[in-house]
C-alpha cells in the first residue's frame, strides 16, 4: 500500500514531458558510490494486517489496573465532543496557520485557546503552546534571563523532578547558575529562598500544587522577588484552578505548565500540551507563536500570526526560540475541554477531585500504620509513609489490580517508604475504598 | 464568525460530571482559594460542536485542498494511522507505568512500539540508534546540537561554531544558538548548492559540526555531498542531517551512507501523521555510534528473554529530552504507516514525488523564473521575479489568488536565497489530475499578471476574510478576547 495514484501510463506521460525515460533518471545526482547501502524493510501489509498486529500489541500492555497514578499526568475523564471535534480532518490535517485567509477556523481557535489560558491562569497573554509543561518551564526560564539580563536562576525543589532534570539538560551548554532550594513539610524552604534572591538572580521558580502535591501561595516569594528585579516564575497544574489561587492573582511574572489534564490523553508520555503565559508588559519576549486579532481590507475582523520578527523562520539564531511545530491540536482539544466544562464545570471538576483526595486521606488514615502526610494542605494528590518499602507494596499491591501510587524512594533519597497517590474524579467511592481496603491487606500480610 | 465568548449565556454547561458520591470536604483555607472563577465560556455541548465544526470549516487542509507547501510535505494522512493511535490501551496508558514495577515493565506493547519503531529508522537511514524523545523537528535539532556538544566536551575538545548554509531552515540556526554554538553561515553558489571553496576556507578544528538539509531546500541534492563530510570529517567535525527532506530518498540514498553523524527525521512530513494545525510532530534523532552513549535517557532495550525494559543506566546521557518516550501518538503512526507501505512503499513514495516535482518544474518554467533549471529532487523552487518586474505582481499576489482557487499556496518567500520565492512541494499524494489543473491554474495566473494583474491584487474575495492587517495586528496587539 503506497497511497500513490498514478498509473503506469500516467507515470510514462509525465516522464516523457520531463524529458526522460525512468524514474532512475530522476535520481542521477546520487552517483553509485552515493546510494544506499541496504534498505533492508520488509514487504508492506494490508491495513486489516496492520490493526490486528496493534491490537496484539495493545494487548500486551496491563491497561486494566485501577489508576492512583499521577505525579504531574492525570487520568482525568474525557467528554466525547473533545475527541469527535478535534478529530476533524479540517483541523488534524491542515499545517500551520501561514495563510491567514484560508486559515481562520484554526487562527481564531488558538486566539480561543490564548485567552481560556489567560482566564484559568489570570495572566494577560499565552502563547499558542510549547511541547510539554517541561519545555514550556524551560522557555519561560529563557525569557527570564533574557528581559533581566542576569543569570542566576533558583529553582524549588518541589518541582516535578521530571522537569528539574529537563531544565538541567538543556541549560548545560549555556552559562546559568542554578540554586535548588529544599523542600521542607512539603513545602518551599522561605528562608532559604529568601537568602539567595539578590539583584543578580534573574528568576525564582515554583510549582503549585509542588510535586508532592501540596498547596501553597507564594504572594510572598513573589513579593521579595519583585523588589529586586527577580521574575516569578510558577509551574501549575490547569484543573487546580479550578479551585486554588491563581498564578496572576500571586503576582507572577510567567506561568507555564502540563496542558495533559485538559482533554488529552495520557497516550504513554506524548503528545502533551505545554502553555505559557506572561503579562502585557512581557509579552514581545515571549518565545514561541502567537495569534493575534486585526481587520482586513474591510475592516472586518480576523486573525493573523503576529510578533513574527521574534521566531526562528526571520531571526534565526537571535531569535526568541528555536520552536517551530508545537502542539496546536492538543491546544484545540484544551480550548474544546475548557468550553464543554465552563465556568461552572472547572470549579465543580475542581471541586471533586479535591473532596475525593480528600475522602481518600482520611480511609487511608484509619489504616494502622499508614501515615496520610498533612504538614500542607493538598488539592487531588498526596503523599503518603508506608510502613514499609513503597516498591514492595506497589508490587503486591498491583497483584491485586492496582496502580497505587508512585513510590518516591527512586527519586529522593531517605523516601523510600513514600508513595505518592492522586485522585481524579474517575476514581469512584468504590474504587477508594478497595484501595484502602487492599492496602490494609497488604500491610497486615 | 463570533467567538465562543460571544456566544456564551450564564448558567450554561457542555458536560456532565459525575456526580459526588462522597461526603463534601472541608474547605481549604480562603488564602489558598481562587477569589474569583475563571471567566470560561457557558456554552451547551451542542453549541460548541457547532462553533467548531463551523471553525474547521474555515481552513485548508490535506483532506479538503490541495496544499503544495514546499518543505511541509503535506502528503495524505492515512486514516488507519489515526485508529491504531486511538486503541484504548495504548491511548490510557499512563507514562509511569513502565516504571511501577522494579523487575516488571508493564508496558510491554508499548515499549515494542518505541523499539521496533527505532529499528525501522535505523535501517531507512543508516543510523544505529535513535532516540525517540525529541517532540518535534527543531526539538531533534537541538538534541543533535547538545549531542555534539557532549561528544566533543568528552573528548576534552571545546569546539565554538556550527556551519550552517544560507538555503536552511530558520531553526537550524535558532538550535545551534539554543545549544551554545555560535553560526558560520555558508552562501551557496550559482548551481545552488554551499559554495564548496567557502565552506572549506571556514572548517577548522574550532568548527563542532556542519548542517546540512539534503536535498537542500531549493530541493537539490548535493553531489558532494560525500566530499564535505570527508572534509568535515578531517577536521573532526561532525555531519548532522536535518531530515525534513527525507522524503525525497528514501531507499536510495541513506544519511548514513555518505556521511552524516546525526540525522533528526520529521515524522510528522515523511512518515505521513498529521501536522495538527502546527502540531504535534515527533523529532526522532538518530547517531551513528561514537554518539550512541550520549543519547538522551531513557533508551528502550530488550533483554535475554525478549523482554522490553527501559534502560537508565547511561552515565554519559545529555540527560532528559521530553518527560517520557517521546510523543508516543505520532511514533505509533509513523510505525504502522511504515509497516504498511515496506519496502517497495516507501520507495515508491519517494519516487512518485520526485516524479511530481518534476512534472510541475518543466510544465511550468516558461511562465516563472526557474532560479536553477536542473532536475530536482521531491520540490522545485520558482521566483515570481519576472511577473514582479514587468507587473508589479509579487509571490504575495499569486499566493492569495490561488487561495481563492481552493489551493493552499506553495511555501513563499522562502529560502531566503531567492527571491519572491515560490516553494512548490507536491508529495507523492496527488494524482496527476490534480497536477495538472494546478498547472493550468498556475499558467493562468502567470497571464492575468500581464492581463489584469489588479484582478491578483485584490484577491482573495471568496474567503471568510479579505487580506488581513498585520501591521496593525502587531502594533495593536489584541492577543485574547475580553
Amino acid at each position: 500500500m503506497s497511497y500513490i495514484s498514478h498509473t503506469k501510463n500516467q507515470e510514462q506521460e509525465m516522464l516523457k514531458a520531463i524529458g526522460l525515460k525512468s524514474k532512475e533518471e530522476l535520481f542521477k545526482d546520487i552517483k553509485p558510490e552515493l546510494r544506499a547501502k541496504s534498505f533492508n524493510l520488509p514487504e508492506g501489509l494490508s491495513e486489516f494486517e496492520v490493526l490486528t498486529h496493534v491490537n496484539n500489541l495493545a494487548a500486551k500492555n496491563q491497561a486494566q489496573l485501577v489508576n492512583f497514578i499521577g505525579a504531574g499526568f492525570y487520568d482525568h475523564f474525557i467528554p466525547a465532543a473533545v475527541d469527535a471535534l478535534a478529530s476533524r480532518p479540517e483541523f488534524y490535517t491542515a499545517y500551520t496557520p501561514y495563510q491567514p485567509e484560508c486559515s481562520q477556523g484554526w487562527l481564531q481557535a488558538i486566539y480561543e485557546y490564548q485567552t481560556v489560558i489567560c482566564q484559568v491562569t489570570d495572566m494577560e497573554a499565552a502563547n499558542a503552546s510549547m511541547y510539554d509543561g517541561g519545555t514550556a518551564l524551560f522557555e519561560a526560564t529563557m525569557m527570564a534571563l533574557r528581559v533581566t539580563g542576569r543569570n542566576k536562576i533558583i529553582m524549588d525543589s518541589g518541582i516535578n523532578m521530571i522537569y528539574r532534570t529537563m531544565m538541567y539538560t538543556y541549560t548545560s551548554n549555556l552559562n546559568i547558575e542554578f540554586i535548588e532550594t529544599e523542600v521542607v513539610h512539603g513545602q518551599s524552604n522561605r528562608d532559604e529562598i529568601f537568602k539567595y534572591l539578590d539583584d543578580k538572580t534573574a528568576a525564582v521558580i515554583v510549582q503549585n500544587p509542588n510535586f508532592f502535591g501540596a498547596v501553597d501561595d507564594y504572594s510572598d516569594i513573589v513579593e521579595k522577588a519583585h523588589s529586586l528585579g527577580v521574575l516569578a516564575i510558577m509551574s501549575v497544574y490547569p484543573v487546580s484552578l479550578g479551585m486554588l489561587k491563581t498564578p496572576g492573582e500571586m503576582g507572577a511574572d510567567i506561568v507555564t505548565g502540563e496542558g495533559q489534564s485538559l482533554g488529552i490523553p495520557l497516550s504513554f508520555g506524548g503528545p502533551y500540551l505545554g502553555f505559557l503565559a506572561t503579562s502585557k508588559k512581557l509579552v514581545r519576549k515571549m518565545p514561541g507563536r502567537i495569534v493575534g486579532a486585526t481587520t482586513d481590507k474591510d475592516a472586518k475582523r480576523g486573525f493573523v500570526l503576529t510578533l513574527q520578527a521574534r521566531e526562528q523562520h526571520i531571526r534565526r539564531e537571535k531569535a526568541t526560540s528555536n520552536i517551530c511545530s508545537n502542539e496546536s491540536l492538543c491546544a484545540l482539544r484544551a480550548l474544546i475541554y475548557l468550553c464543554l466544562l465552563g465556568k461552572k464545570g472547572l470549579v465543580d471538576l475542581a471541586k471533586l477531585n479535591y473532596d475525593k483526595a480528600e475522602y481518600a486521606k482520611s480511609l487511608l488514615d484509619k489504616i494502622i500504620g499508614v501515615e496520610v502526610k498533612r504538614s500542607s494542605p493538598t488539592f487531588n494528590e498526596f503523599t503518603v509513609c508506608l510502613p514499609k518499602n513503597a516498591d514492595e507494596v506497589v508490587n503486591s499491591m498491583y497483584k491485586k489490580g492496582f496502580a497505587c501510587g508512585v513510590p518516591l524512594g527512586r527519586f529522593y533519597k531517605d523516601m523510600d517508604n513514600y508513595l505518592l497517590i492522586s485522585i481524579t474524579e474517575k476514581r469512584t467511592k468504590a474504587d477508594i475504598e478497595n484501595l484502602a481496603k487492599a492496602l490494609e491487606e497488604v500491610l497486615c500480610s | 464568525m463570533q467567538l465562543i465568548f460571544e456566544k456564551s449565556i450564564p448558567e450554561r454547561c457542555g458536560v456532565k460530571l459525575p456526580k459526588s458520591d462522597i461526603p463534601a470536604a472541608k474547605s481549604l483555607s480562603a488564602k489558598y482559594l481562587r477569589k474569583v472563577s475563571a471567566s470560561l465560556p457557558e456554552v451547551s455541548e451542542l453549541d460548541a460542536v457547532r462553533h467548531f465544526t463551523n471553525l474547521s470549516k474555515m481552513n485548508f487542509s490535506i483532506d479538503t485542498n490541495f496544499y503544495p507547501l514546499g518543505s511541509c510535505t503535506m502528503k495524505y494522512n492515512p486514516k488507519f494511522t489515526e485508529k491504531a493511535a486511538a486503541t484504548d490501551s495504548f491511548i490510557g496508558l499512563h507514562p509511569l507505568w513502565p516504571q511501577l514495577l522494579k523487575d516488571d515493565y508493564l508496558a510491554q506493547g508499548a515499549l515494542e512500539v518505541l523499539y521496533e519503531t527505532e529499528k525501522q529508522l535505523c535501517e531507512i537511514t543508516g543510523m544505529n540508534a535513535f532516540t525517540m524523545q525529541p517532540l518535534a523537528g527543531a526539538h531533534g535539532e537541538l538534541t543533535g546540537a547538545m549531542l555534539m556538544a557532549a561528544y566533543h566536551k568528552a573528548k576534552g575538545d571545546r569546539r565554538k561554531y556550527i556551519i550552517i548554509p544560507d538555503s536552511s531552515h530558520g531553526t537550524n540556526p535558532a538550535s545551534a544558538a539554543l545549544a551554545g554554538y555560535e553560526v558560520i553561515v555558508i552562501p551557496t553558489d550559482s548551481n545552488g548548492y554551499m559554495n564548496l571553496e567557502e565552506f572549506k576556507k571556514h572548517l577548522n578544528k574550532d568548527v563542532a559540526g556542519v548542517m546540512l538539509t539534503c536535498p537542500n531546500t531549493l530541493g537539490l541534492f548535493n553531489p558532494h555531498i560525500k566530499e564535505i563530510s570527508d572534509a568535515a570529517h578531517k577536521v573532526g567535525a561532525l555531519m548532522y542531517y536535518d531530515g525534513a527532506n527525507l522524503n525525497a530518498i528514501m531507499g536510495k540514498c541513506r544519511p548514513a551512507d555518505v556521511g552524516f553523524d546525526i540525522v533528526h527525521l520529521n515524522l510528522h512530513k515523511t512518515f505521513a501523521t498529521p501536522h495538527g494545525g502546527g502540531g504535534p510532530g515527533a523529532g526522532p534523532v538518530g547517531v551513528m555510534d561514537d554518539l550512541v552513549e550520549f543519547l538522551p535517557i531513557s533508551v528502550v532495550a530488550k533483554d535475554k528473554q525478549g523482554k522490553f525494559y527501559l534502560n537508565y543506566n547511561k552515565p554519559k546521557s545529555i540527560g532528559y529530552i521530553a518527560p517520557f518516550y517521546g510523543n508516543f501518538g505520532v511514533i505509533l503512526k509513523t510505525y504502522v504507516y511504515i509497516l504498511a507501505l515496506g519496502k517497495e512503499g516507501l520507495v515508491a513514495a519517494s519516487e512518485a514525488a520526485v516524479l511530481a516535482a518534476n512534472y510541475i518544474r518543466v510544465s511550468l518554467k516558461d511562465d516563472y523564473n526557474l532560479p536553477y533549471d536542473k532536475i530536482c529532487m521531491h520540490e522545485c523552487v520558482f521566483s515570481a521575479s519576472k511577473q514582479k518586474e514587468k507587473n508589479g505582481i509579487m509571490a504575495l499576489d499569486i499566493a492569495k489568488y490561488l487561495i481563492d482557487s481552493g489551493i493552499h499556496p506553495p511555501t513563499i518567500y522562502f529560502p531566503l536565497i531567492v527571491k519572491e520565492a515560490m516553494m512548490i512541494e507536491p508529495t507523492e499524494s496527488e494524482s496527476k489530475e490534480t497536477l495538472d489543473s494546478f498547472i493550468e491554474l498556475m499558467k493562468s495566473i502567470a497571464k492575468l499578471a500581464i492581463d489584469n494583474p489588479q484582478e491578483l491584487k485584490d484577491a482573495p474575495k471568496k474567503m471568510p476574510v479579505k487580506r488581513l492587517n498585520e501591521t496593525k495586528a502587531a502594533r495593536e496587539l489584541n492577543l485574547r478576547w475580553q
